[in-house]
């Protein structure tokens, strides 16, 4: 496709999570648990409320079309903040010093007095209703003449469990969210700038790292198409993809606009009341319907089972719009007769509605009250397809396809959270803000300074063990040898199922300065760090259990017994035997010892060997 | 600091310097609901005085302040439609911090006329902090055959979360219930799950911030509301409709005190209720201040000062005959305040002040349960 002619224009929201010690607006300790250590729950409605113009965000309104009781799971790391039972903390100094350093990163002019803002999220995952946010830098600078237009401070909203069911350890969580201009042309160009501001954040070494910790959200639009924003894109790799997608999606919905005009097609008529039908249907779902309205589009016959995206279509996105009432889906005749709706059934559902076969009819099952508010919502969405593209929020569904959640929210949807005083940056404060090295700046001094393998070097830079590594470097250890443990040795073990999260910094330095001294081998390093992860024992009992060391008079034993066992091969091939020998005494002396120490003693000793001969 | 709204909704604050002004758009108005009302429900009468439950956003200071009507309130909660009628009057529009003994009077008589009137039930709207203390005074203040309802948020009402829907709902399915006394009807637990009906005499706000701050102390509350179905159910004790004539006793004499007792407190602190017509003092324990304190106590009642003991512990029965101390406030004519909040007893002086000046008198009513706010027995 040639995005370019298509007048491709996209911008990104990244979000990303602090590492910081406490939440943004309490005292509680920023961690992740499990959900079967929840200590309570509670249960909450949400209302919409005007902004402080007296509007209510259409977002908001989207969402109250259901009455919806959300049910909040709470842990012994989590305080009446959290459960909006108490106003909120100043805003965490901590949180705020790790924004400004991303902001004078990217070349950022921070805001005089920054103040905290409420966005309305009626979705649950707050359980005030709205997420806290303030703006606290502008303008900042990207690679290729792209630029950033704010960063902002967040809190973190409540996780999902399923359902209406949120867990409020993630809720608070401080994170960043950086927006750019639309100044991105192709799928490519999106997710190199995505890749470029996850670096920069990394490179700050105060970040969230893992999976869920950054998000995506990806705003794209095509000439004469709209502005559709794409939520919670988590795979990086899937940022091209998710871009992709879009802009077919946008381009199909475009020509099956152009066709809808040609047909002269409409959306006229009410919903009709056909549930006595299907009185006798197969169709398990129509059946025990309370109600069944058929919507006609006129013109429609055949766009709506068009597909605008894998596993998308049309109707698809009315579904998605009649779900805001409760109901599970939609019918549409493009698909008819299937799911135990008979030709016959389609036949007469024609007759009463008086659709021919150009024209596409949707039904919709449900309660009274959800199948009015359906066929209602059915009706807008096929409208909107006569216009073209829609503005949407819209949500990532596996593999890069995605589905309506609710309209782009307007400015309604923020105001002021007056329970948090505004914080006035000085500027001078600002200018003192030392910012970090970039990783990639970093990789380079590793490969430069250390010696170490280009590729090597990138992975320690990037890797969430870097902090680890500089550390194990200034005590003492080889760059060579803390890179391979860190990165190749521990990655493996986690491979094959090792709890190495459970092995302290603490000890995995130790281990390496006792292999670096003599104390330990080489060899032995993964069974080490197995026996710590597993016993959470101090270095030195996991080196006498699994490795006790040996002395070099034991080596020399083991060396002496190894030659004399193999005397006639030994004669036979002379020096040439030190490498079959050393395959025999490393296995006897397992890791208990370097094996450089071994190789010089071994050849010591045969050479004595071979020369008493 | 001047702060700009920009298009994406974010406030910022600049430096006055930094900005020129070039016009100000007045704000666009609202369309406001038209309120309707079925007739064929019963009335029910909304006192406003202001606080959590009918707040929002002051432009000027960025503060929380009140100032919704009560019709307003209607318009927030378009549920309270489907329970009753309502008429609506303001009494004051004020934080509750900001009440007085004089507006509890307005507030009662407010009340009575509107029982009066022929209302099958009062919902008086109140800021949390002192809603007890003004509760408790119109409990004493009127007689009522009709529910008298206290209700308020704790949580502001422009936040989607606010409790104030749940809770003004509830109360008015109460005030249109079978209840006859005066109650405060707020939250009973962290969950949107029920209401507790609390008795106006023995209810205290004992959370800052939860929405279930709210208490019944020495008792149970007296009935609650089921969420979101609206049942009302009442225990036995509660008082039901129509079990008295509506009457106004409205006399108060503010010139009370009440006065928590710290360890190595001054007695010069007394100076400060000299001249005062009551005073209660909040005690430790079974009911003790200092030694020190009996001679300027005495002094103080003998220039005509009622004093009644009641107790920091909230929960329990005063009792000065166990201790010496205590037995020496006895002996200069402290009042023992029996079980009663400390906040109960300074608003049924300032009323029992109000209606009768014979020592023995004000000493028998002190003691004698009047609106439940003495329990006879402690269990």
């Amino acid at each position: 496709m040639d995005y370019e002619a298509l007048g491709l224009k996209a911008g990104i929201e990244i979000h990303q999570q602090l590492d910081t010690e406490e939440k943004l607006f309490c005292r509680c300790p920023t961690l992740l648990r499990e959900t079967d250590e929840h200590t309570g729950s509670f249960f909450r409605y949400l209302r919409a409320t005007e902004s402080e113009l007296g509007e209510i965000d259409r977002a908001a309104q989207e969402e109250m079309k259901l009455a919806r009781l959300f049910c909040y799971l709470t842990y012994d790391t989590t305080c009446l903040v959290e459960y909006d039972e108490e106003p909120p903390a100043p805003l965490n100094r901590e949180a705020l010093a790790v924004c400004l350093t991303i902001a004078k990163m990217f070349g950022m002019t921070p805001i005089e007095q920054v103040h905290t803002m409420r966005k309305l999220v009626i979705d649950g995952s707050n359980t005030s209703g709205f997420q806290r946010t303030a703006c606290v830098a502008v303008n900042g600078i990207l690679p290729d003449n792209c630029r950033i237009e704010t960063i902002c401070l967040e809190e973190e909203a409540a996780q999902r469990v399923e359902g209406d069911t949120f867990s409020l350890d993630r809720l608070g969580i401080p994170l960043v969210e950086i927006t750019t201009a639309p100044c991105m042309h192709t799928p490519e160009d999106v997710q190199a700038v995505a890749e470029y501001i996850g670096m920069v954040l990394r490179s700050t070494g105060r970040v969230k790292r893992g999976l869920g910790t950054i998000r995506q959200d990806i705003n794209v639009s095509i000439r004469d198409g709209a502005r559709v924003e794409i939520k919670g894109v988590q795979d990086l790799d899937l940022v091209a993809e998710v871009v992709r997608r879009e802009v077919r999606r946008q381009t199909e919905l475009l020509s099956i606009r152009e066709e809808l005009r040609r047909r002269n097609a409409a959306v006229d008529g009410e919903a009709a009341d056909v549930t006595d039908l299907f009185a006798k249907t197969k169709s398990t779902i129509l059946k025990k319907a309370p109600q069944i309205l058929a919507v006609r589009l006129r013109g429609f016959a055949g766009l709506v089972g068009l597909e605008i995206q894998p596993e998308r279509r049309l109707g698809s996105e009315m579904a998605d719009y009649a779900k805001k009432c409760g109901v599970g889906g939609i019918f549409h005749t493009d698909e008819l007769p299937a799911y135990g709706v008979t030709e016959d059934e389609v036949r007469r559902l024609r007759v009463r509605t008086g659709a021919d076969e150009g024209d596409c009819i949707v039904l919709v099952a449900a309660t009274r009250e959800r199948a009015a508010c359906a066929a209602e919502q059915v009706r807008l969405r096929a409208g909107m397809a006569l216009e073209g593209v829609p503005e949407e929020t819209r949500k990532m569904l596996e593999g890069g396809s995605t589905a309506y959640m609710r309209p782009l929210p307007g400015a309604a949807r923020m105001y002021p959270e007056t329970d948090v005083f505004p914080v006035t940056i000085d500027g001078a404060l600002f200018e003192s803000i030392e910012t970090p090295d970039l990783l990639t700046d970093r990789a380079e001094r590793f490969a430069r300074e250390l010696g170490l393998d280009p590729a090597l070097a990138r992975q320690v830079a990037f890797s969430e063990r870097l902090p680890l590594f500089e550390r194990a470097l200034r005590e003492g250890v080889r760059p060579t040898l803390a890179a391979r443990t860190l990165l190749g040795t521990l990655r493996e073990l986690a491979r094959d199922g090792v709890d190495v999260n459970r092995i302290p910094d603490d000890e995995v330095v130790l281990l390496l300065q006792a292999v670096e001294a003599g104390r330990a081998g080489k060899e032995a390093i993964p069974d080490v760090l197995a026996e710590l992860a597993a016993s959470g024992s101090r270095v030195d009992a996991a080196i006498e259990k699994v490795a006790p060391s040996v002395t070099p008079e034991a080596i020399q034993a083991i060396i002496r017994q190894a030659l004399a066992e193999r005397e006639a091969f030994v004669r036979e091939r002379g020096m040439a035997a030190l490498g079959p020998l050393m395959g025999v005494v490393m296995k006897e002396v397992r890791g208990r010892a370097d094996g450089k120490v071994i190789s010089d003693l071994l050849k010591q000793e045969l050479a004595r060997f071979l020369a008493e001969g | 600091m001047a702060v700009i709204k920009l298009d994406t909704g974010y406030n910022i604050g600049v430096s006055r310097s930094a900005v020129e002004w070039c016009e100000r758009p007045s704000p666009p108005a609202a369309a406001l609901p038209v309120v309707r009302q079925d007739a064929d429900l019963p009335e029910l009468a909304i006192l406003s005085t202001g606080g959590t439950i009918a707040s929002r956003v002051d432009y000027r200071t960025g503060a929380v302040t009140s100032q919704f009507s009560a019709s307003d309130i209607l318009r927030a909660i378009p549920g309270l439609a489907g329970i009753a009628r309502y008429r609506t009057r303001q009494i004051a529009g004020i934080l509750s911090e900001n009440m007085t003994p004089a507006l509890w009077q307005d507030l009662a008589r407010s009340i009575y006329e509107e029982i009066r009137k022929g209302v099958s039930g009062i919902i008086v709207t109140h800021g949390t902090d002192t809603m007890a203390y003004s509760a408790a005074a119109v409990s004493f203040m009127v007689r009522t055959p009709v529910p008298i309802v206290f209700v308020g948020a704790q949580r502001s009402a422009d936040r989607p979360s606010s409790d104030n829907a749940m809770n003004a709902l509830c109360s008015a399915s109460a005030a249109a219930g079978d209840l006859g006394e005066v109650a405060v009807v707020m939250h009973a637990t962290m969950s949107d799950d029920r209401c507790a009906i609390h008795r106006a005499t023995r209810v205290r706000k004992m959370h800052t911030s939860r929405r279930d701050a709210f208490r019944s102390i020495g008792m149970d509350p007296i009935g609650s509301v089921e969420y979101p179905s609206l049942n009302v159910s009442l225990a036995d004790e509660a008082v039901r409709r129509g079990a008295e004539e509506a009457a106004l006793l409205d006399r108060i004499n503010d010139r009370c005190g009440l006065l928590s007792f710290a360890p190595g407190m001054p007695p010069s602190v007394l100076d400060a209720f000299s001249g005062y017509s009551g005073l209660v003092l909040a005690g430790t324990g079974l009911g003790h201040v200092r030694a020190e304190w009996i001679p300027a106590l005495s002094d103080l009642i003998e220039d005509g000062t009622t004093v009644v003991m009641t107790s920091q512990c909230l929960y329990g029965r005063v009792c000065d005959r166990v201790y010496d101390t205590g037995r020496d406030l006895l002996d200069i004519g402290v009042i023992e305040g029996e079980d009663m909040l400390p906040e109960v007893a300074l608003v049924k002086l300032m009323w029992v002040l109000g209606h009768e000046d014979d020592p023995e008198r004000i000493r028998y009513l002190i003691q004698t349960d009047i609106r439940g706010e003495i329990r006879r027995r402690s269990t």
